[in-house]
C-alpha cells in the first residue's frame, strides 16, 4: 500500500476523530487547563519599522529608555508605582501550590512590580513575598475578608477572564485540601463551584455603586481594576470607566485557566490583538487614555508582545502562563510523571489534576517540593528582566525615550487578518484592510 | 448620641466618621439622619459601635461590618449586610435583594421580608428573617443559618453546601440538591437561640429543616439531569 495516497481528512483529523471518540466513551465534555491551543492572529503578525532616515534610534546600552507605569491615579489616593510594565497575573492559590505563588511574589517585587492574588483569598505567604500585591474580588468571593482588602496595594473587579468569559470556576476535589478547603469554607475534596456572576450586582449601573463600597471600605486608598475577557471589548471598556474603574484589565482568548471546559478555552472570546485595539479606541473615545490605565494579558509571552501591546496603547500587560512556564510548567524534567498523566513536557495543560509533575499547580505536598520558591524565583525575576530588555531594545530602535512612547505608526501587519484587527498597515502598503 | 446628618454631610465623610478614621474616638452611639436610600451607608465599619440609620438606605448598607451593631430603621436596598463577618445589623423594614450574600459571620436580621438570593453563597453568618424570602434564597449556600419565618420563593437553597434553612411557613420549592432534613433536638436548640437573639417570638417545632443532599458535592454524568 502506498501511504502517501491516504488522504487525512481537514474535518476530521486524528485528534478531532480521538475526541470524538472519547466523548462517545465518557459522555461528558473535556476539562483541561490552559489556554487556547488553536492558531489565531496574535502580535507574532506585527512587526516594527526600526529608525532609519525619518526617525532617529536611541543607543544601545548608552541612552535611557524608561519603563516605569503609575496606575490608578484616576480616583485612588494612593496610586501603584510599577518599575516596569510587565506585572504578574492573578492566579489562585489553590489551582496553585504556595511555593508557586511564593516564588511569584519574589520575583514581582525584586523587579519592582506586582503580582495578583486569585479565588480562594490572599495568603500570608503571599502577602510577605509581594512588595505590591493586587486583590481580586471574585464573583465566589472565596476567603474574601475586608481585612484582606486593606492589605491589598489595589482591588481587581473581577468579571471575566479571557480563557472562559461568561464562565466560573472550577478546582476539582483533588485540589482541595484541608487548607485550600478552610480558606474557602468549603467541605475538603469536593468539585469546587466558582461563580460565573457576582452575588449582589448586576450590569454596569450595579458595579458602579459596588466600586464606590470597596473604595468606602478602603478609605478610597487603592486602585481599583476592573478585569475582563476580551469579547464586547469596546462597550466593555467603556461601561467599565463609567463604572468607576481606575484601571481596566483586558485578557485575550489566549489567556490561561486552571481548569474549564476545552470548548470555552477555544471558543469564547476573541484574541487579544482586535481587542487591545477595541479596548484604546473606546478610552480615546472617552478622552480616558492613559487616564485609566489598559493592562493587557492573554499570550503575552516576549518582550515584542510586551513592546507592540504597548505600541497599541496599553499601559501595562500582564503574564499568566508565560511566569509559569518560567517557573517550569511544561519543562522536560519528570518526564515520566508527564506520561503517567497521558501528555508530555511541552503541551502538558493537566493542571486541573493537581498532579503537576513540576510542582507549579498543585497542592501534593511531595509534588511541591520540586518547585524551590527561592531558586523559581530567580528564574521569573531573569525572564522578566528579559522581556523588559527586549521592550527597551525595540522602543529605542523606534527612537522612543520611553516605552510608552511606541505607537502603532511604529508597526505594520504581515497578515490582511492582522492589519484589520489592528488597523496597522500591510507591511509594504499603506491599506489597512476594512479601515 | 452623635449625630451624623446627610442632608448635610456626603456619604464619605460619614462613612469616615463611623469607621473611626475621624472625630472623638470614644464615641459608641450614632445616629444617621436623612439616609434617603443613599447608597453604601455604614460600610466598611470595623470597631464596637452602635450606629441608627433613621430611614432607608441603598445599596450595600454596613457592607462587609466588622463588630458594629447596625440598625436601619427603614427599608434596606440590595446587598445589605453583604460579606459582614460579625456584630449585628437590623432592618425594622423589607430588604432587597441578596441580603447578607457572602457573609462570613455576625446576625443580620430582617424585620420584613427579603427580597430574592438572601444568603447566596453565604459562609458563616446567621440570617434571621421575619417574613418570607424570595427566590434562589441561599443559593450556593456554604456555612451559616438562614430561618425565614415567613414563606421562602422556588429554589430554596439550591447548589446548597453546609449551611442550615429553617422555614416556618411554605416553600414553593426546593432547589438542587437541597433535601428536608430531620429536625432533631439540637436543631430546635440553635434554632430557639437565634430566634432568640433575633427577637423574636416564635416556637422551632413549627420550622421545618433543609440542607443539602451531598450528591452535587462531585461532578458526575448521572448529575446532568440537575444542572
Amino acid at each position: 500500500m502506498d501511504e502517501r495516497k491516504i488522504l487525512e481528512s481537514a474535518t476530521f483529523p486524528p485528534h478531532v476523530i480521538a475526541e470524538i471518540q472519547r466523548a462517545a466513551s465518557e459522555g461528558l465534555y473535556n476539562i483541561r487547563g490552559s489556554g487556547a491551543k488553536r492558531r489565531v492572529p496574535n502580535f507574532d503578525d506585527l512587526v516594527f519599522l526600526g529608525a532609519s532616515m525619518s526617525r532617529y534610534p536611541l543607543e544601545g546600552y548608552r541612552e535611557a529608555c524608561g519603563t516605569d507605569v503609575v496606575i490608578g491615579s484616576r480616583f485612588a489616593k494612593k496610586p501603584i508605582h510599577l518599575d516596569i510594565p510587565i506585572t504578574i497575573a492573578g492566579m489562585s492559590f489553590g489551582a496553585l501550590g504556595a511555593n508557586a505563588k511564593e516564588a511569584l511574589g519574589r520575583a514581582a517585587t525584586a523587579m519592582g512590580t506586582s503580582t495578583t492574588t486569585g479565588d480562594g483569598g490572599m495568603t500570608e505567604e503571599e502577602r510577605a513575598a509581594s512588595q505590591t500585591l493586587v486583590y481580586q474580588y471574585l464573583p465566589s468571593r472565596y476567603g474574601m475578608e475586608p481585612d484582606q482588602l486593606r492589605k491589598a496595594d489595589a482591588i481587581e473587579v473581577v468579571v471575566g477572564q479571557g480563557a472562559k468569559p461568561g464562565g466560573g470556576g472550577m478546582l476539582l476535589g483533588l485540589k482541595i485540601t484541608r487548607r485550600v478547603a478552610k480558606m474557602r469554607t468549603l467541605p475538603q475534596g469536593i468539585d469546587q463551584r466558582s461563580a460565573c456572576r457576582h452575588p449582589d450586582w448586576t450590569g454596569p449601573d450595579d458595579l458602579e455603586i459596588k466600586i464606590r463600597e470597596l473604595r468606602e471600605i478602603t478609605d478610597w486608598e487603592k486602585p481599583i481594576y476592573v478585569k475582563v475577557g476580551a469579547t464586547r471589548t469596546k462597550y466593555d471598556t467603556m461601561l467599565a470607566v463609567k463604572a468607576g474603574a481606575d484601571a481596566i484589565v483586558l485578557d485575550g482568548m489566549q489567556g490561561g485557566t486552571a481548569a474549564t471546559q476545552t470548548c470555552f478555552i477555544e471558543d469564547v472570546g476573541i484574541p487579544t490583538l482586535p481587542a487591545v485595539r477595541q479596548a484604546v479606541d473606546a478610552l480615546k473615545e472617552m478622552g480616558m487614555h492613559r487616564k485609566v490605565q489598559l493592562i493587557v494579558s492573554g499570550g503575552i509571552r516576549t518582550g515584542s508582545d510586551v513592546a507592540k501591546a504597548l505600541a497599541m496603547g496599553a499601559d501595562a500587560v500582564s503574564v499568566g502562563m508565560a511566569a509559569l512556564m518560567a517557573l517550569n510548567c511544561n519543562a522536560p524534567i519528570y518526564e515520566d510523571d508527564y506520561h503517567a498523566l497521558g501528555t508530555k513536557a511541552g503541551s502538558c495543560h493537566h493542571c486541573h489534576t493537581g498532579k503537576c509533575p513540576v510542582g507549579v499547580a498543585t497542592q501534593d505536598p511531595e509534588l511541591e517540593k520540586r518547585l524551590d520558591p527561592e531558586r523559581a524565583a530567580q528564574r521569573v525575576k531573569n525572564y522578566l528582566t528579559t522581556l523588559t530588555l527586549e521592550c527597551q531594545t525595540l522602543a529605542r530602535a523606534c527612537g522612543k525615550s520611553h516605552v510608552h512612547n511606541l505607537e502603532p505608526e511604529d508597526m505594520v501587519a504581515l497578515t490582511l487578518e492582522a492589519a484589520a484587527m489592528a488597523r496597522v498597515p500591510l507591511a509594504g502598503t499603506e491599506w489597512v484592510p476594512g479601515w | 448620641m452623635e449625630t451624623l446628618d446627610l442632608a448635610e454631610l456626603d456619604i464619605r465623610d460619614v462613612n469616615r466618621r463611623l469607621q473611626g478614621r475621624t472625630g472623638d474616638s470614644d464615641a459608641s452611639d450614632f445616629e444617621v439622619l436623612n439616609p434617603l436610600g443613599r447608597h453604601t451607608i455604614a460600610a466598611g465599619i470595623n470597631r464596637p459601635i452602635n450606629v441608627h440609620i433613621r430611614g432607608h438606605a441603598g445599596y450595600y448598607c454596613a457592607g462587609m461590618n466588622q463588630q458594629a451593631k447596625v440598625t436601619i430603621e427603614g427599608n434596606a436596598g440590595v446587598g445589605v449586610a453583604e460579606n459582614m463577618m460579625s456584630g449585628e445589623v437590623r432592618v425594622t423594614g423589607y430588604a432587597g435583594q441578596s441580603a447578607g450574600a457572602t457573609g462570613h459571620g455576625g446576625l443580620l436580621v430582617i424585620e420584613g421580608d427579603a427580597s430574592g438570593r438572601c444568603g447566596i453563597s453565604m459562609k458563616g453568618i446567621d440570617i434571621v428573617v421575619g417574613g418570607s424570602v424570595g427566590s434562589m434564597s441561599a443559593f450556593m449556600a456554604q456555612f451559616g443559618t438562614l430561618v425565614v419565618l415567613g414563606d421562602a420563593g422556588a429554589d430554596l437553597g439550591d447548589s446548597i453546601y453546609e449551611a442550615r434553612l429553617y422555614v416556618r411557613g411554605s416553600v414553593e420549592r426546593l432547589g438542587a440538591d437541597c433535601i428536608e432534613k430531620e429536625m432533631r433536638d439540637e436543631h430546635r436548640e440553635q434554632l430557639a437561640d437565634l430566634l432568640k437573639r433575633a427577637g423574636f417570638d416564635a416556637n422551632p417545632d413549627e420550622f421545618r429543616r433543609y440542607g443539602s443532599a451531598r450528591q452535587l458535592y462531585n461532578f458526575k454524568v448521572g448529575n446532568i439531569g440537575y444542572y
